[in-house]
């Protein structure tokens, strides 16, 4: 480990990959401040860029950063404006936007970074302890293996999309797959459902597909409703310093809330949101009776704990991404399509065949997180400025970018065409409440979950494999209850419901 | 019927086309050597159609019970919103993917971000003008330049 470790530092602290950590560390904070706008999209418009620079390990430490940076800034505006930037941070703004309105704004904003400093932190140490140790059992997995966990990690996304709506995620996730089938697969040299459309011959765009699902429905649902700004205080930001008793009455909550939120994170499905929610419920049962008092009204605690959960958790969906190959979220999925893109292909083999690559991955995250810190707190008051751009310059610019992002590739207008129809579609997806992740991740998937199946089938002649292998099987019948577990679940709720009313 | 029972519906149409596909049509063209393989093009399809179906219909026929959230956009009220803007916007994308190659980049992306601010509201034309070109200018030679990346910068028939 201490060679791989050298290896990625000496990487990581290549000049080239310094400026990838500080430019994604000043992108994602500024896009991430713009309520609306999540990290989805400012990855998927930052991946022609980090494609074209052809070195994977560059461009992962790129758009790793501008993930983190936009977390990070998506609390900025929770936190002063009350509209979170990304759903990671809504419940940075229960406290953080009330300590705002009393005049503390620089308390929290350095609250809030600190939090994230530390919950980034520990989360890659934690990453470097824990993505060897599964990347080794991981090694020992033959392809009716891999299937079995691409079939958990997926059914373990629609199980975790909420009450009533685990069909929906199943089904995008299997729209995500059924288009993942067009077009011609390397293990056949068949074109198939091509309808004898040229263009379709080589399958969808994943780019293309990236910025339809996610950039373009958010900019237009900006367009289609502005978001309300709060109005915030005065703009002035001073006063930065914690105090000693308040820093140590948030260091166990950081301590806990990273240790928790990581492993939220390494869950296929749970992402930064569940993990900042759930740090918030916890670290408000666990307070003392005065301190529940100040829950909500501008606790530090409640600022300091979805703000290190989320950044841990951000960090933990990395250890599925680097050590399987299989993307538990959305954001993990595009990282995913672009490695894919750079002829790298994550999963067990990487700590082996490219250490470089994986080392300077965690190791600049510890650089990363240092440069959001160093960098950002002081710089805060003047980014906050960004949130006053107007929307009239800034929205035809998001939608030129997603245009370009998807020509670059291609360099082909039908490719265009194709991202409005698929922008709408997944518009529409987006009024009527599906989730849109699911359907890239399945995308993605799609193809190393047929390549696994089918190789598992020439192995066995058939479908043999699921009861032979007891791996496999245990597997798919964990599947198979995380599907149903939570309706399941729901129809014991009501039939409770029926009868008297449970306590909490 | 609710939007998202709609949507479930189109959606089960072309699933069920997708597996009529796969089951029935698509096998027609194997070469005799595939067909003694355990594994032909349309098996994992066929899979996809069967479980695709089946979640449409659980949506379709409401198994899932699930309770009314609050939307971030009520679609019954769609006319309330900007609506105009946003098909006006989505029009002009696709004005622009067709132009991109006649009209050759430089002129294609001036007009796109200056139609577009203005299809916003904006109407400070000079400056609209100024932060179009100079965009377009360093997007254009960051593709051209650093990313390597040919576009046609300029009509045709000026010689681009």
């Amino acid at each position: 480990m201490l060679e791989g470790l050298l290896i990625g530092l000496q990487t990581a602290l290549s000049l080239q990959n310094l400026l990838m950590v500080i430019g994604g560390c000043l992108i994602g904070p500024l896009i991430g401040m713009l309520p609306g706008l999540g990290p989805m999209s400012i990855i998927a418009i930052m991946i022609p860029v980090a494609i074209s620079m052809g070195d994977p390990s560059a461009a992962l430490i790129l758009l790793a950063g501008v993930y983190y940076g936009a977390i990070f800034g998506g609390s900025t505006s929770s936190i002063l404006l009350n509209a979170p930037g990304v759903a990671g941070t809504v419940a940075s703004s229960f406290d953080g936007y009330p300590m705002a309105k009393q005049g503390k704004a620089g308390k929290a904003l350095t609250v809030a970074a600190i939090a994230s400093f530390a919950g980034g932190t520990i989360g890659a140490v934690l990453l470097m302890v824990f993505a060897p140790a599964l990347s080794s059992v991981a090694l020992l997995f033959h392809s009716a293996e891999y299937f079995a966990l691409m079939v958990v990690g997926l059914s373990a996304i629609a199980a975790f999309a909420g009450t009533g709506q685990v069909a929906k995620a199943m089904l995008m996730t299997l729209l995500g797959l059924i288009m993942a089938t067009v077009g011609e697969g390397a293990l056949f040299n068949l074109p198939r459902f091509t309808m004898g459309i040229m263009d379709l011959q080589s399958g969808f765009g994943f780019i293309t597909l990236a910025m339809a699902m996610f950039a373009l429905p958010e900019a237009l649902f900006l367009v289609l409703k502005p978001k309300v700004m709060a109005e915030g205080d005065d703009g002035e930001i001073k006063d930065l310093r914690i105090t000693r008793s308040e820093a140590k009455s948030i260091a166990p909550v950081v301590g806990r809330q990273s240790i928790q939120g990581f492993f939220i994170g390494v869950l296929p499905g749970a992402g930064a949101t569940i993990a900042s929610f759930l740090g918030y419920a916890v670290e408000r049962n666990i307070a003392t009776k005065e301190e529940q008092d100040e829950f909500g009204k501008g606790s530090i605690k409640g600022l300091a704990a979805p703000e290190t959960a989320n950044n841990a958790a951000c960090t933990g969906s990395f250890v599925p991404l680097l050590t399987l190959g299989i993307p538990g979220s959305g954001t993990t999925a595009i990282l995913l399509g672009a490695l894919i893109a750079l002829n790298v292909t994550p999963g067990p083999r990487l700590m082996v065949d490219e250490p470089q690559v994986f080392w300077a991955v965690i190791m600049s995250m510890f650089i990363g997180n240092l440069v959001l810190l160093v960098l950002n707190l002081p710089l805060i008051p003047y980014i906050a400025k960004v949130l006053m751009v107007p929307r009239n310059y800034l929205i035809p610019f998001i939608l030129f970018f997603t245009l370009m992002g998807a020509y670059i590739g291609q360099n082909n207008a039908t490719e265009l065409l194709m991202l409005v129809g698929f922008g709408v579609f997944a518009t529409a997806l987006k009024f009527a409440d599906y989730p849109l992740a699911p359907l890239l991740i399945g995308f993605i998937l799609g193809g190393m979950l047929e390549d696994n199946f089918s190789r598992s089938m020439q192995l066995y002649d058939g479908v043999a494999f699921i009861w032979e292998r007891p791996m496999t099987l245990a597997l798919l019948v964990v599947a198979v209850l995380l599907v149903l577990l939570p309706s399941f679940r729901a129809r014991r709720a009501k039939a409770r419901a029926q009868g008297v009313a449970e306590g909490d | 019927m609710a939007l998202d029972r709609w949507i479930a519906l189109i959606l089960l149409g072309i699933c069920l086309a997708y597996g009529y596909t796969a089951w029935f049509t698509m096998d027609a063209g194997l070469a005799p050597f595939m067909r003694r393989a355990p594994i032909w093009p349309s098996t994992f399809p066929k899979v996809l159609s069967v479980l695709a179906i089946v979640a449409c219909l659980i949506i379709l026929l409401g198994l899932e019970k699930s309770e009314p959230k609050e939307a971030d956009i009520d679609y019954r009220r769609l006319g309330e919103y900007h609506l105009g803007q946003a098909v006006l916007l989505l029009v002009l994308m696709v004005v622009y993917a067709l132009c991109l190659r006649p009209l050759g980049f430089l002129f294609s992306t001036v007009g796109f971000l200056m139609i577009g601010s203005a299809i916003l509201g904006e109407r400070k034309w000079v400056i609209m003008a100024l932060v179009s070109i100079i965009a377009t200018g360093v997007v254009w030679y960051l593709v051209q330049e650093v990313l390597g990346i040919y576009m046609r910068p300029l009509p045709g028939f000026i010689g681009g």
